[in-house]
C-alpha cells in the first residue's frame, strides 16, 4: 500500500537522518547527513555531525532518539577505554559494537536508538556491524539507516561493490547521501564522512553546493 | 460530453463496485462465528486484496515504457503472483495500478469506458492528458473511499509520449519518469542517479527492468515477475522477464 506514516512520533524510530557505512579495500568509509529536525516542520540544526569517535580508530552513527544514543554512546566510549587499558591494547571494532549490543539489549525496554559502528583494527582489518533497535549485532559489507536510507536501498544494491578503492567508495558513499538528501526532507545539510584506514582517520565534509547533482536538479 | 461533466450517474458505478469490493471482507463474518480469536481462520481472509507493489514509468523520444511487478498480496498471502498490473485503457494509453486491487481495478474500468466514449464523439484517438484527468477526476471526488495510485502513460499524436502521476489523494502531474507503490521508495535513489534525460527505447526498458528488481528485492509486498510494455506510435509491445532471468546485482 502506498500510505506512508509520516508523523515522525508514529513513524517509530527512524530518525530524520541518512547514515552509511561501506567496506572498501584496506578500510571504511562511515557517513551522515547534518540536519537535526523536530518533526519534519523546523530545522534545529543544519551541521550536526552525526559521525561520532568511540575510539581512535572506531566511529559510531546514530539512528533513532538522539538523547538515547548520547547517553548509550558517553557510557560505551566509557567502558570501551577502560577495556583498552585492562587489555593493553586498542579494542576491536566488535569490542566496541559488542559493548553497543549489550546496552541496547539490556535497556531495550527503555531505549529507541540503533547504531552503525565502523572501525579498523590490526586483527580483522575494516569492518562495519550494525547494532538494531532490540540490540541484535550483525556485520555486513555495506549498510545503511535513519529515515532516508529508504530511498537509496536499490542504489546502494545496484551500485556497491566489494573491494572498491578509496577514491571509489568515498565517489559512492557521497553520492548515496546526496541522492538521499534529495528525497528525505528529514536529512540534508552537508555529507559527513570519515574514512577510516590502518594509517589513520580522514575526515571529508562536503558542503551542500558541492554535493553531486542529479538530473532533475 | 464527459458523462461526469454533467455530474450524473457515473458516481454510481463507483459505489456499486465500492459495495461488490466488500463483499470478500464480508466474509470473515463465517470466521468470527468459529471463533473471534482466529487461529482457526487464516487472517488473510479478513485482509483486503493490495496490490502493495512497485510501478514505473519512463518517457523517451517518441514513447513511453511501463512496468510492474506481479505480486498481489492479502495480508502474507501472495493472492496472485503473476497479476498483471499494466492495465489498457485505449489502444496506446495504459495504467500502471498500485493500492488496493477492487479500487484500482473499477477505476481502471471506469476510465476505459468513459475514454472510449469520449473517443467514439471525438472521432480521433483520445490525449494522454484526456485519461489522466479522468483518473484524477475519480481518484480527487473520492479520494476518502478509494486507495489508489496510478500512473497513466501511453503516445498521442499530440505531446508523443507522456507520463502523469495520479497518486493517492488525487494530485496529478506530468514527469518524464516516475514510480510508484510500496516499494517505489526504495529505487528514488537508483531513478535518480541513473535516469538521464533524452535515452532509447531500449535504454528505458534496461533501467525499468534493474529498477523493479532492486525493488522487488527488498520490498516485501512485491515480487514475482517483472511486465513491461513499450508504447509508440508503431504500437505496444508486451514483454515478460521471468524470475531467474532478472538482472543480478553483487550480494552482500
Amino acid at each position: 500500500m502506498e500510505k506512508h506514516c509520516t508523523d515522525s512520533r508514529v513513524k517509530g524510530v527512524s530518525t530524520g537522518t541518512t547514515i552509511l557505512a561501506a567496506i572498501f579495500d584496506g578500510g571504511v568509509v562511515i557517513g551522515s547527513d547534518s540536519r537535526a529536525s523536530i518533526g519534519g516542520e523546523y530545522v534545529s540544526s543544519k551541521t550536526i555531525n552525526k559521525v561520532i569517535q568511540v575510539h581512535d580508530r572506531i566511529f559510531c552513527c546514530i539512528a533513532g532518539s538522539l538523547a538515547d544514543a548520547q547517553a548509550v554512546i558517553k557510557t560505551a566510549k566509557f567502558h570501551l577505554s577502560f577495556h583498552s587499558v585492562q587489555m593493553e591494547s586498542p579494542p576491536q571494532v566488535i569490542a566496541a559494537a559488542s559493548v553497543l549490543k549489550d546496552l541496547c539489549y539490556k535497556n531495550k525496554d527503555e531505549l529507541q536508538a540503533g547504531f552503525l559502528t565502523a572501525g579498523w583494527d590490526k586483527k580483522n582489518g575494516p569492518q562495519v556491524y550494525v547494532v538494531s533497535l532490540g540490540g541484535m549485532l550483525i556485520s555486513q559489507q555495506v549498510t545503511i539507516g535513519g529515515s532516508g536510507s529508504t530511498f537509496i536501498y536499490g542504489y546502494v544494491d545496484a551500485k556497491y561493490k566489494p573491494n572498491m578503492s578509496k577514491e571509489e567508495c568515498l565517489q559512492f558513499a557521497t553520492n548515496a547521501l546526496a541522492l538521499a538528501m534529495g528525497r528525505d526532507n528529514v536529512s540534508g545539510g552537508v555529507a559527513h564522512l570519515v574514512v577510516i584506514t590502518e594509517k589513520g582517520v580522514e575526515h571529508v565534509v562536503v558542503p551542500g553546493d558541492k554535493l553531486p547533482r542529479f538530473h532533475d536538479e | 460530453m464527459l458523462g461526469f461533466m454533467r455530474g450524473q450517474p457515473l458516481l454510481s458505478p463507483v459505489i456499486h463496485r465500492e459495495k461488490m469490493a466488500a463483499a470478500p471482507v464480508m466474509m470473515p463474518y463465517f470466521g468470527q462465528q468459529i471463533s473471534s480469536k482466529s487461529d482457526l481462520v487464516p487472517d488473510w481472509t479478513r485482509q483486503e486484496v493490495s496490490t502493495g507493489t512497485t510501478i514505473m514509468a519512463v518517457e523517451y523520444d517518441g514513447g513511453v515504457v511501463i512496468g510492474a511487478d506481479s505480486r498481489t498480496t492479502t495480508g502474507a498471502y501472495i493472492a496472485n503472483r503473476v497479476t498483471d498490473k499494466l492495465t489498457r485503457i485505449h489502444n496506446k494509453i495504459y495504467c500502471c495500478r498500485s493500492g488496493s486491487a477492487a479500487d484500482t481495478q473499477a477505476i481502471a474500468e471506469i476510465v476505459a469506458y468513459q475514454l472510449g466514449f469520449h473517443s467514439i464523439e471525438l472521432d480521433e484517438p483520445p490525449l494522454v492528458e484526456t485519461a489522466a484527468n479522468l483518473f484524477r477526476a475519480s481518484c480527487y471526488r473520492y479520494r476518502e473511499e478509494l486507495t489508489a495510485g496510478i500512473l497513466v502513460a501511453g503516445w498521442d499524436k499530440r505531446k508523443g509520449g507522456q507520463v502523469y502521476s495520479v497518486p493517492i489523494g488525487g494530485m496529478l502531474v506530468r514527469q518524464p519518469v516516475s514510480v510508484g507503490g510500496s516499494g517505489s521508495t526504495y529505487i528514488y535513489g537508483f531513478m535518480d542517479a541513473n535516469y538521464k534525460p533524452g535515452m532509447n527505447k531500449e535504454q528505458c526498458m534496461e533501467l525499468t527492468a534493474a529498477a523493479l528488481s532492486l525493488a522487488m528485492e527488498r520490498d516485501g509486498s512485491s515480487g514475482g515477475v517483472v511486465r513491461l510494455a513499450s508504447i509508440s506510435e508503431e504500437g505496444v509491445e508486451r514483454r515478460v522477464i521471468l524470475g531467474n532471468q532478472l538482472p543480478k546485482f553483487s550480494t552482500h
